[in-house]
Order: C-alpha cells, then structure tokens, then sequence
C-alpha cells in the first residue's frame, strides 16, 4: 500500500501490512518530527504534497526495491497538513524472508522517497519565523 | 494554445495562487512556458534554476513539447520524509 493521508498514522498496522507466513523479517521505519532544526527550536511541521503524483512515486519506489533486493511486500505512507513534534510523517514497512535484505530495502526506500517524491516540508519555529526546507 | 500552470510551496506562496493559465505558441516547450511564466510572475525567477517539471504524473525534461490543456507542474526541491 502507498498512500499520502492527512490523517495520523498507524505504525503498528502499517507494518502488519506486509507480513505474509514465508517472511522471517519486518523492518518498519517511522519518521518523526523533531523539535530542532540547525539549532533552533520547531513548534510544528506542515507538509504539501501534489498527493497524486506522490502516490505514484511511493508505488514507483516500491516496485524498485522489490526488484533490488529480495524483499517480500512493502508499503509506504506519508502524512500531510499540519503535524506536531514527536508526531509520525512517514512509516515504510518492508517484508523479507531474511533481515538484512529488509534493512537495506528499507533505507534504501527512505532515501529514495527523500529525492523523488512530491512532498514540501515548512517548519515553524518557535521565534515566530517559518521556512521551507531546501527551497530559499 | 492554452496550458496551467501549477505551483506548490513556496512558489505558489510567493506567485499568490496554485493556478495560472498560460497561452503559448502551438508546439511550446517547458522551457517557453517556463519563459513566459517568469515574464508575468517575475517574483518566481530565482527558484526556477532548482525547479523540476512535471506533466501526468512523471518528470520530464525542459525541452519536452507541450500540448493544449496540458497541466504543468512546477516541482522545487523535494523534502519529504522524515
């Protein structure tokens, strides 16, 4: 499953996604909001999307690292709109028979997300002032 | 003919709007509407060097020709994840 949502995400039912009884494996990674960035203090996070296309590309990546490692099922959401800190942004679960094929497809499929799927970030800080990231 | 123009984050806060409608020369490329994009919303010329294209859902290169009702969008650097 990949899919962009503003509603709050479920890690625990993300990862049970992907099980099937043939897998000995689940690396499940949650992305949080963290309180700083370069020193400064965040109070919260928005994130944009152009939903559809990322959507796509999640799928995209997906079908990606099940040809790249051997890996069983994974899924991959990301959450929009306004988050707070400690909140999840991201969850990608991957599925494999063994762990470390699991471990690697799964950083392997975050780094991916981080360059090709449609999804801003703005942080808010606690001085008043906001940013988005990487775009000034 | 005419194109959209469809902006996200900061350029779509810095341009006031997610829309704009374009009319450009049959056989445009990104590049020309891009061009012409800059001509009318001036405020959007220094982002432009880091901005990706995209149209039905894929990315494609600034030398890619355009179509009437074509809807393109304006990609700037990406900061998903975590």
């Amino acid at each position: 499953m990949f899919r962009v949502t503003t509603e709050p995400l479920n890690v625990q039912q993300v990862n049970d996604l992907v099980k099937r009884h043939t897998d000995g494996a689940v690396v499940t990674f949650d992305g949080i909001v963290r309180n700083n960035f370069d020193g400064r203090l965040v109070r919260y996070l928005e994130y944009e999307a152009y939903a559809a296309m990322a959507e796509k590309k999640l799928a995209e990546i997906g079908a990606e690292v099940q040809q790249k490692f051997a890996v069983g099922e994974i899924a991959m959401m990301h959450r929009i709109g306004r988050l707070d800190i400690g909140e999840s942004s991201i969850v990608i679960a991957v599925a494999a028979p063994h762990r470390h094929a699991a471990f690697e497809a799964c950083a392997y499929a975050m780094d991916r997300v981080k360059a090709e799927v449609p999804v801003w970030k703005k942080e808010f800080f606690a001085d008043g002032a906001d940013h988005w990231v990487n775009q000034n | 003919m005419q194109i959209i123009v469809k902006l996200f984050a900061l350029m779509r806060e810095k341009a006031g709007t997610d829309t704009i409608p374009l009319e450009l020369p049959t056989g445009a490329a990104v590049t020309q509407a891009v061009a012409t994009l800059v001509g009318q919303y001036p405020i959007l010329e220094p982002y432009m060097a880091n901005t990706r294209f995209s149209l039905r859902m894929d990315f494609v290169d600034p030398e890619t020709l355009l179509a009437e009702g074509d809807e393109l969008m304006l990609i700037p650097p990406v900061s998903g994840g975590a």
